[in-house]
């Protein structure tokens, strides 16, 4: 049995704000939430999108950190900036592909989800996987993620030219082997949409 | 037998920065030299302390250079020094700089923020290093000494350079300040270890993130140099010198090899962590020049100075960024990128749905 791993099924969640409470207590940053939880467009959609850190294998932030403050451990997990060497640029937080490292003013300091460093390396699920009612946050094996979804897991991710691996897995329909990631721009109009094509009702504005 | 492989040449990276290195470890023996007037003032039982510093600043200098190579970090330096030294803005940004070194290097706020044991904790290391520090690198340059004057066994000279700067009785309290000066630096290290500990094994978080060879290696280290320090004096005053022999050498260990952990472990912030202060002056900069506004949501998001820099970092670390249809990726705002995310996925489905291809680059 493979080891189990963080996944993220954006369409399953339905931004009850749970994964954002219990983030608040993992120990190692605890009172701060580190994951995102955006509203699409509140107008128009219910549509909610957890957003973790994906743990990419080169992190863009750690490249472009001018500190050296951002380390990956051997396990692959992706670790907030070392506190003696962060300076407080934010250039991780801008170049960051998936939009995840948060920037504190008053610790002039950067942190960010360390997939709850202190649960996962002793074998427990991060918080936001174990409060997770509808499972769009999930904490399992790749075998139980493809007996138990209808999509598949992807890690490999194109932003324009530049392409990221990453130890966090996204679910796909099964012909997506990897996720070209290109704007969607909201406020165009389509003919017909999904009833539950939430990205095609957006567009419809 | 296989022939044995011929290393590789240095690069031009290394061979600048042990230029850098070797620079710093010249100067300083120039300083020793000139500093203790042609080796006169020099004490030669301190040797070991002077070629150990000697050694630190070749690695710190080299160190120091390699970092300061990387494509974000020169960015920084280069759009710091330039700002700054902005005709006209000078004498602004000094007192912005000084603002700026008092509120993050002095009292540094921004560690009480995290917690105010931290803070204190952090304090008394600080301070007391610095103590020590300013007493003993001086001295073992030969930079300083002391006397007793010919005329008197009841007074003390000090010499700065070899100039008498001050002379006072032996049992004045400034006397009793200076004998004991590294005994205070040492207690303050002292409270200082303790607190951080304290705080080390008991706080989960740490507790799950902290690593011996870079967080509690450093805490060991000034503490065999704080206890063995302490030792020679309770050695001196309390008991007629017992051990004082093996104390003192145990004691010039601890320090050559902390000396010597300087430029390699957690202690490289010592030397790192101005470099706040360049970015604070860099952000100022930018929040006072125009900002970048997201190419999907057309808000502002950060300063149009970072995000162009950003853009030239990346293109110098080989980060491709640049979008099929035009435009860069840089130029969306970190929200949009996450929601981006889900409407992506959310188009890849209701693709299947259609029947169309749900790995289609079309947006």
């Amino acid at each position: 049995m493979s080891e189990r791993a963080l996944f993220i099924d954006y369409a399953r969640c339905i931004g009850c704000q749970a994964c954002v409470q219990a983030c608040e207590e993992c120990d190692t940053h605890r009172g701060q939430p580190m994951i995102h939880l955006e509203t699409i467009r509140r107008r128009d959609s219910v549509q909610t999108a957890p957003q973790v850190c994906m743990h990419c294998e080169d992190p863009i932030c750690a490249q472009v950190c001018p500190a050296d403050a951002i380390k990956k451990g051997p396990d692959g997990v992706v670790h907030s900036a070392l506190t003696h060497r962060c300076i407080g640029c934010s250039n991780c937080v801008l170049a960051c592909p998936f939009g995840v490292p948060k920037y504190f003013a008053a610790i002039d300091q950067m942190m960010k989800c360390d997939l709850c460093y202190d649960r996962t390396s002793i074998g427990k699920k991060p918080m936001c996987a174990t409060v997770c009612p509808s499972q769009a946050l999930t904490f399992m094996t790749p075998e139980e993620l493809e007996r138990t979804r209808r999509g598949t897991a992807v890690n490999e991710w194109v932003f324009g030219e530049e392409r990221v691996r990453t130890k966090v897995s996204v679910v796909v329909p099964h012909e997506v082997k990897e996720v070209h990631v290109n704007l969607v721009q909201l406020g165009k109009r389509r003919e017909k949409a999904e009833p539950d094509d939430v990205a095609a009702l957006l567009e419809e504005g | 037998m296989t022939p044995a492989k011929r290393a590789p040449p240095p690069s031009r990276e290394a061979l600048r920065a042990a230029t850098v290195g070797l620079s710093a470890s010249a100067l300083l023996i120039l300083g020793i030299y000139v500093g203790s007037r042609r080796f006169k003032d020099f004490d030669v039982a301190l040797v070991p302390y002077a070629a150990a510093t000697v050694f630190a600043a070749f690695a710190l200098g080299y160190r120091y250079a390699i970092w300061l190579g990387r494509p974000p970090t020169k960015r920084y330096f280069q759009q710091s020094l330039a700002i700054f030294f902005t005709r006209g803005k000078i004498l602004a940004n000094t007192l912005g700089l000084a603002r700026a070194v008092y509120g993050s290097l002095f009292t540094q706020r921004f560690i009480r923020e995290r917690s105010t044991l931290r803070w204190l904790a952090h304090f008394c290391i600080m301070w007391g290093c610095l103590l020590a520090a300013a007493v003993t690198f001086p001295l073992s340059f030969g930079w300083i000494r002391f006397e007793t004057p010919r005329d008197s066994q009841e007074m003390y000279e000090a010499f700065v350079f070899g100039v008498r700067v001050f002379r006072c009785r032996l049992d004045s309290p400034l006397a009793s300040l200076m004998f004991n000066a590294l005994v205070v630096s040492a207690v303050l290290v002292l409270v200082g270890i303790f607190l951080s500990l304290y705080r080390r094994s008991r706080d989960r978080g740490v507790l799950a993130v902290q690593e011996a060879s870079s967080d509690l290696l450093p805490l060991i280290l000034l503490f065999a140099i704080s206890a063995t320090g302490v030792l020679l004096t309770i050695s001196t005053h309390f008991m007629n010198g017992f051990n004082y022999t093996f104390l003192s050498q145990f004691h010039a260990v601890t320090v050559i090899l902390t000396l010597l952990y300087i430029p390699f472990g957690k202690f490289f912030h010592i030397v790192q962590r101005p470099t706040q202060i360049g970015v604070q002056l860099y952000k100022q900069e930018g929040a006072a020049g125009e900002q970048a506004k997201c190419a999907r949501c057309g808000e502002p998001f950060a300063s149009a100075l970072q995000v162009g820099d950003l853009k030239r970092v990346q293109a110098e670390l080989g980060i491709r960024y640049g979008l099929a249809g035009g435009g860069h990726y840089q130029d969306v705002c970190p929200p949009c990128r996450r929601k981006n995310l889900a409407l992506l996925q959310d188009g890849m489905w209701g693709a299947v749905r259609r029947g169309g291809d749900p790995e289609s680059k079309e947006s």
